[in-house]
């Protein structure tokens, strides 16, 4: 609606410049830092000794492995979320709000709480876990329970981004599209996500960063094993404990450059509708 | 029935809630009803007990004081960034998204090595006796970093809104700059503003990856709920883990209900203005 804004009254300049100095330095000591420092540490040793550190076995392990679970995850949730979204923005149903905030939930359960969760149910003293172990299923401290919890996590990422779109988007063209004989998934693949495509595509980039990136549900369910169940963040967590510091720094840069590419996507999204930034 | 011509109703409903029990309320149902076999005898004695006590008072005070960091941090960059131009906006802009993105273990272990004695931090602060890595400050630091976004991004679009018509009139009237942000600009963006630090502080609570690194996490002084969980799991003290993980999950609920209820009288107040 940036058309009808008017000139505002401005901030005389010492207001100005203290609020637009404190933002600045204060968002470029704490968030700018720790950016910084990352890869400082990690080339500190030059360039020869990063490469090594990225390539040493274990570390090498848990990148294949934090990739093996957002191979997984990211589809998963971003069906969910597409689900989730249709049934909440294309109908009207009672109970609507409860689902949102149901969607909503993971967000503000920590993740030590949800991998709390996760052992009682696939644990050995959990409600499945001795019938899983009777058929030699290992889900607890292994891949599958690795999985389980990212996706616990980050649930609600695909959905909270395209839904206020969806929302807004209303449902006449896939009205439009089913009146000219077109299949629902028909409607759903060339009319519905075509049009939430950048929205969707940052919530699965988000999805990812998030899934790549989980610490604390991951660390209770993986049991941590050195070069078996080790993620990546884990695997920095391990390093850092061993006193490893560039070790552990050349893998923060793994997941400091997914975070970056995800804020790229970010600012493609907002390029392309700008409707969102607004 | 949901009267839409459009398919895929039953289906989709039915996904996202076999998905959502499955993945989301199976385990916490499984989490609570762990601690019903441990008595309510014990269960309390667990919670009240000296540590979980210290631990719960460290959480909460700590993310009270990043939540008010986080206040006024957050309502300068959303002011910044919409009514002031200036170079380097965009970066800016893309900055406050970081906290989002990067995993939180990434961000403790930089903000541990920005911060010990010998960071580039550290070592300008604890000459001055200002002790943040593996100190209850340092606890307020990685809990305001992980929470930043949420007061910014809540407040930014109003502000946005806001057309400027109040401000010219109170302007007009004789108001000065402090009195027009005060009466005119602040309720405007009050509601958003209270639901930006509801948010950052229930992610607060919560904050398990970016803390432990920084915290020290000594037990009475910065030891968080969270890693006393992670503690009673590795001590096989699962009931005690289950009834420390149940009193945060209560908690996490309250501050939903809180931020719910929030957002309704944000949107009813958006209506009648």
């Amino acid at each position: 609606m940036s058309v009808e804004r008017r000139p505002r009254v401005g901030d005389s300049l010492l207001a100005r410049t203290l609020i637009l100095g404190f933002a600045v330095l204060v968002a470029a000591l704490l968030i700018g830092g720790p950016l910084a420092v990352i890869f400082s540490e990690a080339l500190r040793a030059g360039f020869g000794a990063y490469a090594a550190n990225l390539s040493a076995p274990d570390t090498r392990h848990a990148i294949l492995l934090t990739v093996a679970t957002a191979l997984v995850a990211v589809p998963i949730n971003t069906a969910f979320g597409i689900a989730a979204a249709w049934a909440i923005a294309k109908f009207e149903f009672r109970g609507k709000g409860l689902l949102i905030a149901l969607v909503e939930l993971p967000f503000s359960v920590s993740p030590i709480v949800a991998g709390v969760a996760y052992l009682f149910v696939y644990g050995a003293q959990g409600w499945l876990g001795p019938w899983l172990l009777d058929h030699g299923i290992k889900v607890m401290f292994a891949y599958p329970a690795i999985v389980l919890a990212s996706l616990f996590v980050t649930a609600p990422f695909v959905a909270r981004e395209i839904l206020p779109l969806m929302q807004a988007q209303g449902s006449a063209e896939e009205e439009a599209a089913l009146t000219l004989g077109a299949s629902g998934w028909r409607t759903l693949w060339s009319v519905t996500l075509p049009n939430i495509r950048w929205a969707l595509l940052y919530g699965v980039v988000l999805t990812n960063a998030r899934v790549m990136g989980e610490f604390g549900a991951v660390s209770v369910v993986s049991g941590n094993i050195r070069g078996v169940t080790n993620t990546l963040p884990l695997q920095i967590e391990l390093l850092y404990q061993d006193y490893n510091s560039a070790g552990a720094f050349a893998a923060a840069t793994v997941l400091a450059a997914i975070a970056l590419l995800t804020i790229v996507a970010k600012i493609i999204v907002e390029r392309n509708e700008p409707a969102r930034a607004g | 029935m949901p009267r839409s011509p459009l398919p895929g109703f039953r289906l989709a409903l039915g996904l996202t809630l076999a998905y959502l029990g499955v993945i989301v309320l199976l385990p916490l149902a499984a989490l609570v009803l762990e601690t019903r076999g441990m008595g309510a005898a014990r269960f309390i004695t667990v919670v009240t007990g000296d540590r979980a006590l210290a631990a719960f008072r460290v959480t909460v005070l700590t993310a009270l004081a990043a939540t008010a960091l986080n206040a006024v941090l957050g309502l300068a960059l959303a002011w910044a960034l919409v009514r002031y131009e200036f170079p380097g906006k965009r970066l800016l802009d893309a900055l406050v998204d970081v906290p989002f993105a990067l995993p939180t273990a990434v961000a403790g272990v930089a903000l541990t090595a920005l911060f010990a004695g010998n960071g580039w931090y550290g070592s300008a602060l604890e000459p001055l006796g200002i002790k943040v890595a593996y100190a209850p400050l340092g606890i307020v630091v990685a809990m305001a970093f992980t929470s930043l976004p949420f007061v910014v991004r809540s407040v930014q679009p109003v502000l946005q809104d806001l057309t400027g018509d109040y401000e010219e009139a109170a302007e007009t009237l004789g108001a000065g700059p402090w009195r027009i942000f005060r009466s005119v600009l602040f309720p405007e963006i009050f509601p958003a503003f209270l639901a930006g630090c509801s948010l950052a502080f229930a992610r607060s609570l919560g904050e398990f990856g970016a803390v432990i690194f920084i915290a020290g996490n000594q037990p009475f002084r910065t030891e968080i709920a969270a890693l006393l969980v992670f503690i009673r799991l590795e001590e096989y003290d699962y009931q005690a883990a289950a009834a420390i993980a149940t009193v945060m999950l209560a908690a996490a609920f309250v501050m939903l209900l809180i931020t719910n209820a929030i957002q309704l009288w944000r949107l009813r107040y958006a209506r009648a203005s």
